[in-house]
Order: structure tokens, then C-alpha cells, then sequence
């Protein structure tokens, strides 16, 4: 009996201990952190202040913390999916070895990359294992080592691995990846590459 | 091998590092353990700490009488009083009536350099940090003196004031928002345990225990770009990462999110300057 109070007690500690700790955090106003996000970069170009707009997945996965409701998330994927641009010739498969440097490529899309001195990079080892040769990578994504090889080259994959690149939201609603095609960071071509790199039989990821 | 001879070779791995478009791990990890043996010497003689001139330095600038008012900084108050100096910097960020704001060091540097000695705010903004391998700046010098003052005490930023506990609500939502073209919030790479950038620990920010430890160490003396970099230059660079255009220095985002990092970071020792790579 006076167990059982004390779990009780304890127990409404606790959610009022939560209940407290997301109060904390819920009274900013969207509009008030979109000014102060405004002027904290006051002195920017009108062209690099629009890169602080948010499009509607950003203020989704923002004011959720990635957490999206069932429904939302469900709208959410279909917009992202219907961003999706598909290479013309029906080919996901590029040039394995071009993927691979773009892979280790981190540069483009920084002010100190204007005007552009090479092309802009995937930079999928900042936060994904590929080659395992290649000690040197983060760990904020999943493993890719033989991904390819694990799912028998089968083609379906390659056409996955390519809309994941492109808009990876169209499967994980604010997932934190980016979305490489749908935000024009990188090229459909580009994307090829990077599908071979992970898909190809012969790339060093596979081996 | 003496300390400054391991700091040569840690700066020519790291030139070599830097130089090649594919840094192979061998290097960094020939870096890392540079780094660890460097780190190992530095307890034994702390005085070899490079970032300790920046400190001095900005004493002496502390000290000195400039502007078109020709008055020191000393008279400057820091939170605790004018003219006190020790312990401040673990108080900070924190309200200021006079300037009707939340400051950190950096902005309240500026604002008694602007007030007290009158010096034009475009000019002490002209280069508030440096790049690398450029002299220091009056500013990265004046913050190192600054937490130097407050060594070995705790992070304790007040949150009494309702201005206090807006700027850490707020700091935590800019925290969160998601923007640019890679998507990216803070949150991305600074939400979870144990997480890394190619060989590069990411803080956890949300858990005190590692706020704690992070926030303690900046200013930091970077061997990779040969300066100390304080915290809204630590600031810029993610922004930088994140592919945001260049955050004004001492605005109220990057105050608001030091307000938010510094109340997670809250009882955490204050250990700077560290070495960082």
C-alpha cells in the first residue's frame, strides 16, 4: 500500500518534471524566430538571406523536431516523392569512379566557394562509411559498406539509392539527410554517379 | 622533442592535411595522436599554451587608453561591476540594462569599447576575427583574458531576467530550425551521442554532461589556423558548414543560441583556452 503511493508520487513527479521541461521550450513564436534569424544575418546578400526561407517540410521537421505526426508525415512524403526528377533515359547507373570523388567531396554552397573553383560535392563520407579502405568517415548515417552487394545489385535498388539521393524525405519525413536533387545541390548526373558508387559491382564499396 | 617543435610538426601535418583535396585518415589520425602527445606536454607545463599570449595581449589592451575618449577598458562592466574582470566570463551571457540586451563577452567587449571609449563601431568590427594564419585580433585577445579571469570556475549565466530566459527559448528553437540547402538545423549533427563528421566528436548539446565539457573549453587555440577562436567565430563556421550566409558578429541569434548552449552547459569547469586541431 505505501509502495504503491510512493510509485504514485513518484510517477506524478516525473510528468510534471516533463510536462515542465517541454514548456520550457514551446512559447517562441515562429515569427519571432524567423526575425531573429533575419537579423543575425542582416548584412548578407538578398540572394544568400533567402537560403534562411523555409519551405514547408523545413517548418514541419522544425516546429515537430523531426517528429512529424502520422498524417503530417504522411503529406509530407507524398509532396517530397512528387519532387522527385527521374534521369530521361530511364539509367540510375553513372560512372562509379566520378561518384566516388564526389562522394569525398565536401566543397560547394559555402560563401567562400564564390565563385565556384570546381564542382560541388556529395560529401557522403562527412557522415556515411562506404569504402571501407577509407577510415576517415562520419557517423551520422548509416554504414553503407557493400550496400550493393548485400541486395545482389538488384536494379529496383539502384532506382531507390538514386530517389534517396535526390529526396531522401519521399521515404524518411524529416530525416536528416539532405535533399541532394530536390534542393538543387547536386545534378542529376551527379546523382548517377553516386548511385554507381554505391550500387556498382566494380566500386570499391562493393568489394 | 621540445613543445614547440611538436607544435611545428603538428602544423606541417596539418598544412599537408589541409593541402590535399583527400586527406587520407593515416593523416588525421597522425594528427589526432600530435594532438593527444601536445595536449599530454601542455599539462605538464600549461604555460606553453599559445593561447596564453592572446590573454596577455589582451591584458595589455585591456589596459590601455584608446578611442577618442582616451579611457581604458577597465571601467568596463562585465556584469559583476565596473572594472571587474575575475569570474565574469563564467557569468556570461547575461542582461545588461544599459544596452537593454542579453551580451556575451564578445558583444559586451564591443559595446564598452563603442561606449566607454568611443571608438567607432565600424571600426572595431572591421576584422573581429581572424583567418587563418592572420594575426589575432583585439577581440579574440580580449575574450581569452577574459575567460582566463574566470578559470577554473563553473559556467553559471544567469537566468533570472525574463530578457535571460527569451534568448535561451530562443537560442533553443534557432537551435532546432531546419534551413538552406543542405537542410540542416544545428540539431543535425549536435542531437545525438557518440555521432562524428568524417573523425571529427560531435557535442551532444541536449545532454548537460557534454555542454558541460565543450562549452568550458572556448576560447581554443586552433594549431590549424594558428589563432584562438572564440565562440561567435565557432558560431560562423557551423553556420559556414551549414551553407547560411556569414552570421553578423554579436547579433542577437548568435547571442541567443551562446544563452542556450551556455544554460545547457550550466556547472561545467571552464578549462579555456583549449588546444583544438
Amino acid at each position: 500500500m505505501r509502495a504503491s503511493v510512493i510509485v504514485a508520487a513518484v510517477l506524478c513527479l516525473a510528468a510534471a518534471g516533463a510536462a515542465m521541461s517541454a514548456q520550457k521550450t514551446a512559447n517562441v513564436k515562429p515569427a519571432a524566430l524567423d526575425r531573429l534569424m533575419k537579423d543575425g544575418f542582416k548584412s548578407a546578400a538578398p540572394d544568400w538571406q533567402a537560403r534562411l526561407v523555409q519551405d514547408e517540410t523545413q517548418k514541419v521537421c522544425s516546429s515537430t523536431r523531426n517528429n512529424p505526426s502520422p498524417q503530417v508525415a504522411q503529406a509530407l512524403r507524398r509532396r517530397e516523392k512528387a519532387q522527385i526528377v527521374y534521369p530521361a533515359d530511364g539509367v540510375f547507373m553513372g560512372d562509379w569512379k566520378t561518384g566516388e570523388a564526389l562522394a569525398q567531396s565536401g566543397y560547394g554552397l559555402r560563401y567562400t566557394d564564390y565563385p565556384p573553383r570546381q564542382e560541388t560535392g556529395g560529401n557522403c563520407y562527412a557522415c556515411h562509411q562506404l569504402d571501407k579502405s577509407e577510415v576517415s568517415y562520419g557517423t551520422l548515417g548509416p554504414s553503407l559498406v557493400a550496400y550493393g552487394k548485400v541486395r545482389n545489385f538488384g536494379a529496383p535498388f539502384e532506382k531507390a539509392v538514386y530517389e534517396h539521393i535526390y529526396n531522401p524525405q519521399a521515404s524518411q519525413p524529416c530525416g536528416s539527410m539532405p535533399r541532394f536533387g530536390t534542393n538543387k545541390v547536386l545534378t542529376i548526373e551527379q546523382i548517377r554517379h553516386l548511385v554507381a558508387y554505391v550500387m556498382s559491382p566494380e566500386s570499391p564499396v562493393n568489394k | 622533442m621540445s613543445l614547440r617543435n611538436v607544435l611545428v610538426v603538428l602544423m606541417l601535418a596539418l598544412c599537408v592535411g589541409v593541402g590535399m583535396p583527400r586527406a587520407g585518415a593515416q593523416d588525421d589520425n597522425a594528427i589526432e595522436r600530435e594532438l593527444e602527445r601536445y595536449r599530454t606536454m601542455l599539462k605538464d607545463d600549461p604555460w606553453s599554451n599559445p593561447a596564453l599570449l592572446d590573454a596577455e595581449k589582451g591584458e595589455a589592451i585591456w589596459k590601455e587608453k584608446r578611442g577618442p575618449k582616451d579611457v581604458s577598458l577597465e571601467a568596463c562592466d562585465l556584469g559583476k561591476g565596473a572594472g571587474v574582470v575575475d569570474g565574469a566570463f563564467a557569468e556570461l551571457p547575461r542582461y545588461f540594462k544599459d544596452a537593454n540586451r542579453v551580451m556575451d563577452a564578445e558583444t559586451r567587449l564591443v559595446w564598452c569599447m563603442e561606449t566607454l571609449q568611443g571608438l567607432p563601431r565600424a571600426e572595431i568590427l572591421k576584422r573581429p576575427v581572424s583567418k587563418a594564419n592572420q594575426q589575432g585580433t583585439d577581440l579574440e585577445a580580449l575574450t581569452t583574458f577574459l575567460a582566463v579571469k574566470s578559470q577554473g570556475r563553473k559556467l553559471d549565466a544567469p537566468q533570472g531576467h525574463p530578457k535571460e530566459r527569451e534568448a535561451i527559448a530562443l537560442g533553443e528553437a534557432a537551435f532546432y530550425r531546419r534551413q538552406g540547402p543542405m537542410d540542416f538545423a544545428c540539431a543535425t549533427c549536435h542531437g545525438e551521442t557518440g555521432r562524428r563528421i568524417r573523425l571529427q566528436p560531435l557535442p551532444h548539446f541536449a545532454k548537460p554532461e557534454e555542454a558541460q565539457k565543450y562549452m568550458g573549453e572556448w576560447p581554443a587555440y586552433r594549431v590549424s589556423q594558428g589563432t584562438v577562436m572564440t565562440m561567435q567565430h565557432r558560431l560562423a563556421d557551423c553556420f559556414w558548414q551549414m551553407r547560411l550566409p556569414l552570421v553578423d558578429y554579436g547579433s542577437d541569434l548568435t547571442v541567443a543560441l551562446s544563452a542556450y548552449l551556455a544554460a545547457q552547459a550550466r556547472g561545467g569547469d571552464i578549462t579555456a583556452p583549449t588546444i583544438k586541431r
